[in-house]
Parts: C-alpha cells; sequence; structure tokens
C-alpha cells in the first residue's frame, strides 16, 4: 500500500503581520532621503514617490513569498488605500486653507456691517448685507419648495399608481441633476425678460426652489416608505379618512426624517451661486425687501470678492472669511440634520 | 344572543349603508379626500409643468436670438453676441465643456471605485464610518468655495506639475506647455474631478454593498484572495451601477458653474495642449458673460444653456434608465 503522497502544507507562507508597516516607514524614509537628494520641495511628490516605492517594495516581496495571486492582492489592497488618501487630501487642505485664511479678518465687525461705501480693493467692510440675504433668499425657496416637495412625495407614496407617477418619478430624478445655472435661466427667461421684473431676491429664490424640490421630493419619498402599513391599516380600520390618516399618522411617524432630507437641501441650495448671480445681482448695500431690488447673497459675495476685486488682499481676505462662514452655516445644517435624523429615528423593534 | 348583559350600544343598522359608488370604491369618497387628492396630484402634476416650462421658455428665447444670429450656432469660434448683428457659436464652449468632463472622469471615476471599495470591502470598522462621513463633507461644500480653494491655492501649485507634464509629457503635444498661468482645462478637470468624487462614490458603494453575500463567500470559501473575490463577484455585479454613477457625475461636471469661472481663464480658441489656454465650457461663459450682455446677448447666453440642459437631461436620463434596469434584475438575484 504504499501510495505515494504529495504533501502539501494547508498554509501557504505568508509575510508577516507587520510587513506593511516596516514597508510604510522603508518607503517614506527613502522618498525623503530621494527628494532631498533630488532637491524636490513639493512634499506632494515626496508622498507620490513614497506611495509608488510602497507598492513597489510589497509586490515584490510578496511575489516572492506568497505566490503572484497574493502579490495581487496586496497590491489592490494598497491600491485601495492610495485612493483614500488621494481623496482626503485636497479635502483636508480645503478645510485647512479656509479655516486659516478665513479667521484673519472674521471677528463681530465683518459678521455686522455691509459693503456700503467700502472699495472692493480696501480693507474693512463686512457680511451682513450678504447674510440676512443669504437666508431671505433660503427661507422663500423653503417656503416654495417644501410644500410642493412634500405633496408630491405624499402623492408618489400614498397614491402614485400608473403612468403619471411613474413619469413624474423619472422627472423627479432627472430634475436633481439640472444645473443650478439653467434654473437660472429659466427664471431669468421668463421673470425678468417676459414679465420684465427686476433683480430681486424672490427671483432667485425661486430658482432655488426649483434646484430643492426634487431633493426634498427624493428624501421625503423615502422617508414615507419606511412608515410601516401596519399603521396606516390600523388608521383606516378605524374609519380615519385617508387624508387625515396621512396628515396624523403616516407624517408625523416620519417627520425627523423629513426634517433632515429639507435640512440637507437647505444646506444644498445655501451654496448656490449661479442662479444668485443671474438674478439677485449683488449689492454692497443693505437690502431688507427681498422682493424689490438686488440683494446681496453670501456665495455671491465670495465670488465678486474674489472676481471683481483686481487681486487685493483685502478682498481675498474677506472672500476666505465669507466662504468660513458659509461652510460653517452648511456644516451645522448637516450637522444639525443628522443630530435630528439619529434622534428620531425609529427604534428597531424586537 | 346575550344582548341583556352587553354595556355596548347596539350596532347602527347595517341595510341602511348605501352600496359604494364606483368613486368611493376607489377610496375618494369624503371631500378631504378628494381635495388632499387634488393637492398632492396638481404638485406632482406642477413639477412636470415646470421641466416643461424650462425648456419652452429657453427655447422661445434662444429662438428669438438664433434667427438673427450672423454666425453659425454650432460652429462658430466666437460669442459676438451683444453685436448687431450678433455673431456666436457654441463650438468653443463645447470642446471646453467635454474635455474637462473627460478629464474629470478619468481622474475622478478609478479613484472613486477605489473609495467605495475600501468603505465596503477594506475598512476597518472603526474607520469605515467616518470616512463616509468625511466624503460626504465633501458633497457639502458649496462650489464657490471649491472655485475659491481651485483659484488661490491649486492654481499657484500646480505649475510643478504643469512643468513635469511639460517636460516627460510634452512631445504628445496634448502636453505642451508655453508657460502661462495653470488656469486651463487641466486645472479644471482636476478641480472637477475633485467635485464629483462624492457623488460617484456614494452611488457606487451602495451598488457594492447590495453584491450577492453568497458568491462572495462562495469565492472565499473555494481560497480566493480578497482582491479575486471583489474582481470575480463584486465588480462584475457592480459593472452598471459604477457606469451609471459615472454618468451622474459627468452630469454635475458638465453643468458646474462657479468653480470653473474662478478656476479658468476663458479664451475663444481651441487648443490641442491641455496646458495652454483655450476653450471655456456652457456654464462658466453664461456665468462671466452675463452681465455685461445685453437683452440680445442674454438670448444667445440662454440659447448655450437650452443646449447644456438637454445635454444634461440626456446624461442624466441615460444614468437613470441603467440604475432603473440594474433594480429589476438584482432583484430577482438577491
Amino acid at each position: 500500500m504504499s501510495h505515494a503522497v504529495t504533501t502539501r502544507p494547508l498554509n501557504s507562507a505568508r509575510l508577516p503581520r507587520w510587513t506593511p508597516w516596516l514597508v510604510v516607514a522603508g518607503s517614506a524614509a527613502a522618498a525623503a532621503g530621494i527628494g532631498l537628494a533630488a532637491g524636490l520641495d513639493s512634499r506632494i511628490q515626496w508622498g507620490l514617490i513614497a506611495a509608488a516605492l510602497f507598492v513597489l517594495v510589497t509586490y515584490a516581496l510578496s511575489a516572492k513569498v506568497e505566490g503572484p495571486r497574493h502579490a495581487k492582492d496586496r497590491i489592490a489592497t494598497s491600491l485601495v488605500w492610495v485612493c483614500l488618501l488621494i481623496a482626503v487630501i485636497p479635502l483636508a487642505s480645503l478645510i485647512y486653507e479656509t479655516v486659516a485664511r478665513g479667521v484673519k479678518v472674521l471677528d463681530g465687525y465683518f459678521l455686522s456691517h455691509s459693503m456700503g461705501l467700502i472699495a472692493d480693493s480696501e480693507a474693512g467692510g463686512g457680511i451682513y448685507h450678504a447674510l440676512l440675504g443669504t437666508l431671505q433668499q433660503v427661507a422663500l425657496a423653503t417656503l416654495i419648495a417644501v410644500p410642493i416637495g412634500l405633496l408630491t412625495a405624499v402623492y408618489l407614496v400614498e397614491y402614485g399608481r400608473g403612468r403619471l407617477a411613474k413619469t413624474v418619478t423619472f422627472f423627479v430624478d432627472v430634475m436633481t441633476g439640472i444645473p443650478s445655472i439653467v434654473a437660472g435661466l429659466f427664471v431669468l427667461s421668463f421673470w425678468i425678460l417676459i414679465l420684465d421684473f427686476g433683480p430681486s431676491g424672490f427671483a432667485g429664490a425661486m430658482a432655488l426652489a426649483i434646484l430643492m424640490m426634487p431633493i426634498v421630493v427624493r428624501s421625503t419619498e423615502e422617508m414615507l416608505k419606511l412608515v410601516p402599513n401596519e399603521l396606516r391599516e390600523a388608521s383606516l380600520a378605524l374609519g380615519v379618512p385617508k387624508w387625515r390618516t396621512i396628515l396624523k399618522v403616516v407624517l408625523p411617524t416620519s417627520i425627523g426624517g423629513i426634517t433632515t432630507g429639507v435640512m440637507l437641501a437647505v444646506a444644498r441650495i445655501a451654496g448656490e451661486t449661479a442662479p444668485v448671480l443671474l438674478l439677485v445681482w449683488g449689492n454692497p448695500l443693505i437690502n431688507t425687501n427681498p422682493f424689490d431690488g438686488a440683494q446681496a447673497s453670501l456665495p455671491l459675495y465670495i465670488y465678486q470678492q474674489y472676481a471683481n476685486s483686481a487681486g487685493s488682499p483685502a478682498a481675498y481676505d474677506r472672500a476666505w472669511a465669507a466662504s468660513l462662514v458659509l461652510i460653517a452655516f452648511i456644516m451645522i445644517l448637516n450637522l444639525a440634520a443628522r443630530g435630528i435624523a439619529r434622534w428620531k429615528a425609529p427604534k428597531q423593534g424586537r | 344572543m346575550n344582548s341583556e348583559i352587553d354595556t355596548a350600544p347596539p350596532p347602527p343598522p347595517l341595510q341602511d349603508t348605501p352600496p359604494p359608488t364606483k368613486a368611493e370604491a376607489r377610496g375618494a369618497t369624503r371631500p378631504g379626500d378628494r381635495i388632499f387628492l387634488g393637492l398632492s396630484r396638481g404638485s406632482g402634476i406642477l413639477l412636470l409643468l415646470i421641466m416643461a416650462a424650462i425648456a419652452a421658455f429657453l427655447t422661445y428665447r434662444a429662438s428669438l436670438v438664433l434667427t438673427e444670429n450672423e454666425g453659425n450656432f454650432l460652429t462658430t469660434f466666437e460669442w459676438d453676441a451683444s453685436a448687431i448683428p450678433p455673431n456666436f457659436g457654441i463650438a468653443v464652449l463645447a470642446f471646453g465643456t467635454i474635455v474637462s468632463s473627460i478629464i474629470a472622469m478619468v481622474l475622478a471615476v478609478p479613484i472613486a471605485v477605489g473609495i467605495a471599495l475600501f468603505l465596503t470591502h477594506y475598512a476597518p470598522r472603526k474607520l469605515g464610518g467616518p470616512i463616509a462621513y468625511v466624503i460626504d463633507l465633501l458633497a457639502a461644500v458649496p462650489s464657490i468655495v471649491y472655485g475659491l480653494w481651485g483659484a488661490l491655492f491649486l492654481v499657484p501649485h500646480l505649475t510643478g506639475l504643469f512643468s513635469w507634464l511639460d517636460e516627460y509629457l510634452g512631445w504628445t503635444g496634448i502636453f505642451e506647455w508655453q508657460g502661462g498661468a495653470p488656469r486651463t482645462l487641466l486645472t479644471v478637470g482636476i478641480l472637477l474631478a475633485i467635485m464629483i468624487l462624492p457623488i460617484i462614490t456614494n452611488v457606487t458603494r451602495e451598488v457594492f454593498r447590495q453584491a450577492p453575500q453568497m458568491h462572495q463567500e462562495a469565492a472565499l470559501a473555494l481560497g480566493a484572495t480578497r482582491w479575486e473575490v471583489i474582481r470575480m463577484s463584486v465588480l462584475p455585479f457592480g459593472r452598471s451601477g459604477i457606469i451609471s454613477a459615472s454618468m451622474l457625475g459627468l452630469g454635475r461636471a458638465l453643468g458646474e458653474t462657479m468653480a470653473v469661472a474662478t478656476v479658468l481663464s476663458p479664451s475663444f480658441t481651441i487648443n490641442a495642449s491641455l496646458l495652454d489656454p483655450g476653450g471655456g465650457t456652457f456654464a462658466q461663459n453664461i456665468a462671466s458673460k452675463f452681465s455685461e450682455a445685453s437683452v440680445q446677448g442674454r438670448d444667445a447666453l440662454i440659447a448655450s444653456g437650452l443646449v447644456l440642459f438637454v445635454i444634461t437631461l440626456l446624461v442624466n436620463g441615460l444614468a437613470r434608465a441603467i440604475i432603473e434596469r440594474r433594480k429589476e434584475y438584482s432583484g430577482a438575484n438577491a
């Protein structure tokens, strides 16, 4: 019974677990060395060299010890990590630059004064008029978009069957992709060019509402779909009319998620510049009436400080500070929205 | 039966209820119901009307100026829209829009797929949540801030890359550099890539997450490495998702206005080299030409906006159609 059995180990040879860290350290050191020797002053180049070295060395080591299949696996892993690093770098840089350059002029004076009597190239001035304009325009847009968006979502989830509902769903999806400048051009064409109204915060709010509606519809739709059917059936079985069921049972159940969606939509449109540029025009003075006359807005203020100042450092400082305020506003909205989502989330029943 | 001890009032006689009419059978009996249904259906229809109105008004205003146009709207290399008679065409804009979007896609799609894979298959559990949150933050930053960052930070830092490209790849003709400020289509492409990264990542991540667990476990059980699992069961499943996510990103890139308007120094010429000025984009042209345009000039800008609208409509519609189709077969497979 001498049957020759070729014994193969069940576990093939693997590199020890600390290898990647060692290679990271090694390639970083080597890259720094090469960078210093070749006189490369850009840290990004150092990083790229280190990444390339890391991938190559890992592949070579792994191919020698573990075989080509595992070497490929390791390459894929390191490439995925590299992708992640590449994505994080611009965000980190953007946040850092905005905060570092923005805090220079950001103070109470900046928040409470307008640009009246101050040329774009001079120091001083502030964003009070722009903040006011943005808040009014966004509030008006929300007032227009939220009822329409909510009702459309209710229609799609509670009533919508058949071709109309399918068409609406499709076009809501397509509408999310409308470039903001096109929404601006649309309002421009009928409100300003055909009906002959002047620029106003309200005109901008209409364009912003067009951008906001599909976002509200989508998020509300998702939330309404999460409401269990048992709740609707229980209410209907008690003889409650369908519209009261929706108003008193379905909407209150999903109100947390709906609020989150609306706040995210507000955050999204608060940063829109293009429609405001076409319809509100910007104004260095305080205009408290959104229905008459040009108004300022925070994103537009940033653009105008950058574009109209011919490179004046004071204007750039104001642009960065306004960016910081805008980002802070949007991040606070985002965080609050997430907080509400978590707080109001339906508890997982067990 | 034992009606003497029943404390509840007797039920109303049933035979008095009239048989349901046709309207009642549909569920819209009470006036409140009818009003509510009318309101909600009305808002749905209003959304459709808005879409139709956008197309109609843009077409109307565009037709006013297109009949006057001296040049050929598609092939003229000039934008003299406020002159009388006007002479303008979208050739340069179409070139710039397409080239910058292609650059953005080439840079963003592989990285976005990588990040999506990281989030679904590679990330240690503690890292996945925060990273996904950071990606969402990238999406929330307004485009004007990207523009400011691009113009004041990215542009000065790109001279190194530009001279490197010129030195080693200049012979291709695409990467020749005359030494001007790096405010060209390549810069725009890089900035757009950063801006569309989050949307592509988020959509692909959702698709990868739905990849059938059984297939992956089966592959693992056969001894596949993690990369082989991804290549054999995750990527084939997610292919249409990647395509539609890329097209959603493309739609964003095509219509992006302010970031391009701040970073690009436009010129109405077409240049083979991506490092030399040449080209503009539809949206950027509208934003930068708007303030000094006459009514006729605005109509011309509206005409170019109409082209942009149609393109983005097609791209987004196609992307959504692909997603829809995938939904159907993945439902059967799950």
